[in-house]
């Protein structure tokens, strides 16, 4: 039976660890597994260096976007520190024709499917609800409202299904979906939709669950009195639990459920245990909910520095290192140069792609706002 | 085969026009497939989807799981994936649940990206009352959905308009919700079922008609009410009162061109609608003309609706809906100002 920790706050949900797939312990050694361990053998030298670099690059953009925050720059920025692996591993299981739904914290993600970071900005500064298109990255929108998106990726995933692209063991061809949340998205009616429907049609989809221990201050165990990777299981959805923090792990159990998916073999539901490293958002205060303790507890588990360790281990030159530092730095730079320089949209865009073909309604409005503003121009001069 | 009168016209119900168009919509268009509760060998509780499922398979007719915000929440998904989902809520009152995707998702999604994601979904809702039904089974909940931008709602009063809006519906670009006047169900007209699909050219425009004209007092109504809105003007007729009824058949947009057109004739208007008149759609269009055709309004708009109370028992739905005696009252009322 599952017990909330003594202290409320920090116990993880589910009360053993037996489960949880590890490739790369916090120390940086690598960890045996008789299933999973041969979806990560084809990584070499180079191919792990790349998921580093990833993970790096990735947070220094994170990093910088926060500080822009805090100069008034974004009106708001959902830190993803901490949580690198679980989306790269993930992420750079995909296919370039699997497609993903996004929350808002997949800055890792949406990194993977090629979508130039700095697109991520334009809505956390009000300049424009979406920043990117889907269509050519294969990555949805970020979506806000929590757990809306499953149910979108599951449809998009029958919608493959419909297509045909699902089961034909043309790897050109066959498709999968993958929907990220979070743990506080599955107390969500919509994410259980999603499972019910996923379950029911064979759907293609991975249900990729970041338990990063908090829903802005609640604890996960606010939202679950069973482990987060049972829920699948009562869906009837094959469910695992992952080391989010475990770039090789995040890998291996995403490819086997995409190599599932894609063969018609169904969802999964992976639960990849991590933790949010910031704040929920610029606007919250971790203080306030949590201890410098459990942070440290933490830190210590960090997905980055493990990885480095293997690397050195396995022979990576230092000058590999300090070549990344190097970009990081002009990354970080180009980032400020770029979020400054973003212009605010026209006003007419208030009244742009509200339909698809012009409807009465936006046109008057449109045309009310116009001869106001006229007025001004005419009054001027 | 008996109701057919002549080549291409038949004589059918209301329900059965939804289901013609539906059925012409799918044998056009391999990516329209409809989802909803007990739509396959059941054929819908109202029957609207009867036979489609055994002609064009369970993958295109799908019996969904009891959710609607999962049958709406997929359909969006499914949307993106390039395919055009017909959903059917069961009833009016059970589209709540599925209220946060509509407005917070399907509403938005073509906005939010800039046009680069499309979502021509159609949510096809039964609704309005006198059928005698319990609670949840009978209400006008097409404000809500009017009121977010980025839908469109619209209804039909006939048979006719069933069967080529339900067509037009599934071949605009933008979401639809498409409100059936379950009252008027079993209601039979002529339809042109072999007409040519002109109809479809502006799928997202869906205009105002001339019920009835007339010269003395325009009744602008929509759905189940234009028929109540007929009536009353057959009764107007003898007493000698000429009623023009205005069919408004969508609702966002509202054509308020239509009605001032109307009213610049007649000097007098009443809206009718089952829904509450609080807020509702006949306080825009009386808003709107009192803008347009102040000068020449001969008495202040008057509306005839429902009270603003949840929808009552069944035993009192005669006294809350919009009766003839009630549009007629309304009529004198704008006469004798």
């Amino acid at each position: 039976m599952f017990t909330p920790g003594a202290d409320g706050v920090n116990a993880p949900v589910g009360e053993t660890d037996d489960d949880l797939i590890q490739l790369l312990t916090p120390d940086g050694e690598r960890v045996h597994h008789q299933s999973y361990s041969p979806r990560v053998d084809h990584l070499d030298r180079v191919a792990l260096e790349g998921l580093y670099r990833d993970m790096v690059l990735v947070r220094r953009f994170d990093t910088e976007a926060t500080s822009l925050q805090r100069h008034g720059e974004l009106g708001l920025w959902p830190p993803s520190l901490g949580q690198e692996a679980a989306q790269i591993g993930s992420g750079r299981a995909m296919a370039p024709r699997d497609y993903a739904f996004p929350s808002y914290r997949e800055l890792g993600v949406v990194w993977t499917r090629g979508v130039d970071l700095r697109s991520t900005l334009h809505l956390f500064r009000g300049e424009d609800h979406g920043g990117w298109d889907p269509n050519e990255h294969n990555c949805h929108l970020y979506t806000l409202v929590i757990g809306s998106h499953a149910l979108h990726a599951t449809g998009y995933a029958m919608g493959v299904q419909r297509d045909g692209d699902v089961g034909t063991g043309d790897p050109g061809r066959d498709r999968a979906v993958v929907a990220y949340f979070g743990d506080g998205a599955t107390a969500q009616g919509d994410v259980s939709e999603a499972l019910t429907f996923a379950s029911v049609n064979d759907a293609p989809v991975v249900f990729f669950c970041q338990n990063n221990h908090w829903a802005i201050s609640e604890p996960t165990q606010r939202q679950s009195r069973v482990p987060l990777y049972h829920r699948g299981r009562g869906f009837g959805v094959p469910s695992v639990r992952v080391d989010g923090n475990d770039v090789l792990a995040s890998y291996a159990v995403t490819a086997e459920a995409l190599e599932r998916a894609r063969s018609g073999g169904g969802p999964t539901f992976i639960e990849a245990v991590t933790y949010r490293m910031g704040a929920h958002t610029t606007s919250d205060d971790p203080t306030r909910y949590r201890t410098r303790a459990d942070e440290e507890v933490w830190r210590r588990r960090d997905p980055i520095d493990r990885m480095r360790i293997l690397l050195e281990r396995e022979g990576t030159p230092s000058e590999f290192f300090t070549g990344l530092e190097n970009e990081a730095e002009q990354f970080g730079a180009e980032i400020r140069d770029y979020c400054h320089a973003i212009p605010s949209p026209p006003v007419e865009r208030i009244f742009e792609d509200v339909y698809a073909t012009e409807q009465a309604q936006i046109s008057s409005d449109r045309a009310w706002l116009t001869d106001y503003l006229a007025g001004f121009e005419e009054a001027a001069s | 085969m008996s109701e057919q009168t002549t080549s291409g016209t038949q004589r059918i119900t209301l329900g059965k026009a939804i289901n013609l168009g539906l059925r012409r919509a799918m044998e056009r268009d391999p990516k329209v497939l409809l989802m909803g509760e007990d739509i396959g060998p059941l054929g819908g509780v109202f029957r609207v989807t009867d036979g489609l499922q055994k002609d064009f398979g369970s993958d295109r007719v799908v019996d969904t799981p009891l959710a609607e915000s999962g049958i709406v929440g997929t359909a969006i998904g499914l949307a993106l994936a390039g395919y055009r989902p017909v959903c059917e809520i069961q009833f009016d009152g059970f589209i709540f649940p599925a209220y946060d995707q509509i407005t917070t998702q399907l509403a938005k999604m073509h906005y939010r990206s800039r046009g680069k994601a499309q979502v021509p979904v159609v949510i096809r809702v039964p609704y309005g009352g006198g059928i005698g039904a319990v609670e949840h089974h009978s209400e006008s909940p097409e404000a809500l959905f009017a009121h977010t931008a980025g839908l469109r709602v619209i209804t039909p009063a006939t048979p006719a308009d069933a069967f080529t809006m339900i067509q037009q519906a599934i071949a605009s670009p933008d979401p639809v919700l498409f409100f059936e006047p379950k009252a008027r169900y079993w209601d039979k007209a002529d339809v042109d079922v072999t007409a040519a699909d002109q109809v479809l050219d502006t799928p997202g425009d869906v205009r105002a008609v001339v019920a009835r004209a007339g010269t003395d007092v325009t009744v602008a109504a929509y759905g189940p009410s234009v028929t109540t809105a007929l009536r009353a003007a057959t009764a107007a007729e003898s007493e000698g009162t000429s009623i023009e009824v205005i069919d408004l058949r969508s609702i966002s947009p509202i054509d308020i061109p239509a009605v001032a057109e109307s009213v610049r004739k007649t000097g007098r208007l009443v809206v009718v609608h089952e829904a509450p008149t609080f807020l509702g759609a006949g306080a825009e269009i009386a808003a709107r003309i009192s803008e347009e055709c102040f000068y020449h309004l001969e008495a202040p708009v008057l509306r005839v609706g429902g009270f603003h109370t949840p929808y009552p028992v069944s035993k009192l739905e005669e006294e809350y809906l919009p009766n003839l005696d009630r549009v007629l009252h309304a009529v004198d009322s704008v006469l004798q100002h």
